[in-house]
């Protein structure tokens, strides 16, 4: 049912773990759903995304997509990885069964989350 | 790769003496067992014979013995049918809650069209007590299925308590046997049922055949209106090769049940005693005592079913999560859930079952397998981190 990408990349997941030194964190979806990302994230002064790790819970589907999300923003601005949708993770991914395209959307919000948790954390300290 | 099937529950390889058994029913004599000519009556006399010894191993008459195109189309024959013939009595069934989909779907349409269902709770090992029966029947009771056993946690039924309580009160009893026969002795006289579905692929059989075994003098509405076949009661040409096939099987398998029934719970016995060992945060579903020997469930804690199941299968291993039915949708197991386990829990539970080509040497390459893949898949867990870095509490 899932393609030969998406299994390469949930069999060899890419940038997986926790990452001590990380200054932007979020966690999305919940237990009882099925599915729980957390992303981490270390940006630097110039807003770049320097490095970026993540532990996910969840199926298959979860897996790759959390994967080739983190390759995706892994260099980018922070504007730019806000922009990132989940239509552009599964055309990354080469499409994914239509029962688990809603797990596309945990990358796109756990992407999101831990921005805004930087912006508000980070930023205000800095100002 | 090494490849090992643990999935003996959705459906097993045919036995080759089975299909030696049906072959010449494909070719030579394929007639159509209700044509007159010699050709025909070469068919018919090879499913007069298979009726027989069907009837003849579970100790039945032959014309209690219907053939179907599998236990589904047996489970909605025996519910439906039972319902509309028996209406006059009451439109209320009684069933359980961890019922397969086939009896589930159809008491939902039997619902739709005004009948009354309730669906009896389980203990946490996933048994159906009379006592909940006793509370639940009442005199509009018609019709009360209960399976013998469950697909997805081998759970064995006290059918016997079961029907004679539905007896009682004037109420028919079935039972789908499906994953009951053929791995555990199944006396119908016994258990005292009136109709009992199975399938010829659970037990080393062809796919799309079963039985539907109705008590003399039960009399449930046709599900499937044709000719003359089945005595008038289930139409359609008959499946004279598959026929052949179930009824070869299931000689088969009752005639070796307590050799294969003694090496599938001693491989599966070993599996279980090991994984307990080996892996920390797994919870054993289902009843260790009534259950069929060929079946473990368990719930991996702080990862995800399907997840497990995939990376198994890149190792050349097949088990299943939840049942294989409904392996397409997102809703945790029905039955695990029935039992009280938390739905994060069922969403990490795997359904392993074993049969009579299993060894012993693939369920150790299996438990390898399995320790480093379930360790794998916490290491990428964010819950088994949270947990880890509680100390270890939950």
């Amino acid at each position: 049912m899932y393609n030969e990408r998406v299994i390469k990349e949930f069999s060899n997941p890419q940038n997986v773990g926790e990452m001590k030194d990380a200054n932007a964190v979020g966690t999305v979806g919940n237990a009882t759903c099925g599915d729980i990302m957390k992303i981490f994230m270390k940006i630097n002064e110039n807003d770049v995304i320097e490095d970026v790790s993540f532990q996910t819970f969840g199926c298959a589907a979860a897996i790759a997509t959390s994967s080739v999300a983190t390759t995706m923003i892994k260099g980018k601005t922070v504007d730019e990885a806000l922009k990132i949708t989940n239509k552009q993770v599964i055309d990354e991914l080469g499409g994914l069964p239509p029962q688990k395209l809603h797990c596309s959307v945990l990358a796109e919000e756990a992407i999101k989350e831990a921005i805004n948790n930087y912006l508000k954390e980070y930023k205000n300290k800095k100002n | 790769m090494k490849r090992v099937y643990l999935d003996y529950s959705a459906t097993t390889p045919l036995e080759p003496k089975v299909l030696e058994a049906m072959t010449p029913y494909f070719t030579e004599m394929f007639g159509n067992a209700n044509s007159m000519h010699s050709f025909g009556q070469e068919g018919a006399y090879a499913v007069d014979e298979s009726r027989r010894k069907i009837a003849e191993l579970l100790n039945v008459k032959p014309t209690e013995i219907y053939f179907t195109s599998g236990g589904t189309e047996a489970d909605n024959w025996a519910l439906k049918g039972g319902a509309s013939a028996y209406k006059g009595k009451g439109k209320h069934i009684i069933t359980s809650k961890i019922e397969h989909a086939a009896i589930l779907s159809s008491c939902a349409q039997l619902e739709q069209e005004g009948y009354r269902v309730t669906y009896l709770p389980v203990d946490k090992g996933g048994i159906v007590h009379p006592e909940y029966l006793e509370q639940a029947i009442d005199d509009e009771t018609s019709i009360v299925s209960i399976m013998l056993a469950n697909n997805e946690i081998g759970s064995i039924q006290p059918i016997k308590e079961l029907a004679a309580i539905a007896h009682r009160r004037g109420a028919i009893f079935h039972t789908d046997a499906v994953q009951a026969m053929g791995s555990i002795p199944v006396d119908i006289a016994d258990l005292g049922v009136d109709m009992m579905s199975f399938s010829g692929h659970k037990f080393y059989g062809p796919k799309g055949i079963g039985v539907l075994y109705i008590k003399g003098g039960i009399k449930p509405d046709k599900l499937i209106a044709g000719g003359h076949q089945e005595r008038t009661r289930r139409g359609g040409t008959t499946n004279v090769p598959a026929v052949v096939g179930i009824s070869k099987a299931l000689e088969l398998a009752l005639n070796h049940l307590d050799e294969n029934y003694r090496h599938v719970k001693a491989v599966r016995d070993h599996f279980v005693s090991e994984v307990e060992r080996r892996i920390p945060h797994v919870i054993y579903n289902g009843d260790r005592e009534k259950r069929l020997p060929q079946n473990a469930n368990f719930a991996f804690e702080f990862i995800e079913g399907e997840s497990l199941l995939l990376r198994l299968d890149l190792s050349g291993i097949a088990c299943s999560s939840g049942s294989a039915c409904s392996s397409g949708s997102l809703e945790p197991s029905h039955v695990l859930l029935a039992t009280g386990l938390p739905v994060e829990r069922a969403h990490g539970s795997i359904r392993f079952s074993f049969g009579k080509n299993t060894t012993m040497e693939d369920v150790d390459y299996v438990l390898d397998c399995l320790c480093k893949t379930v360790n794998d898949l916490r290491n990428l867990s964010p819950l088994y981190a949270e947990f880890t870095h509680n100390g270890g509490k939950l």
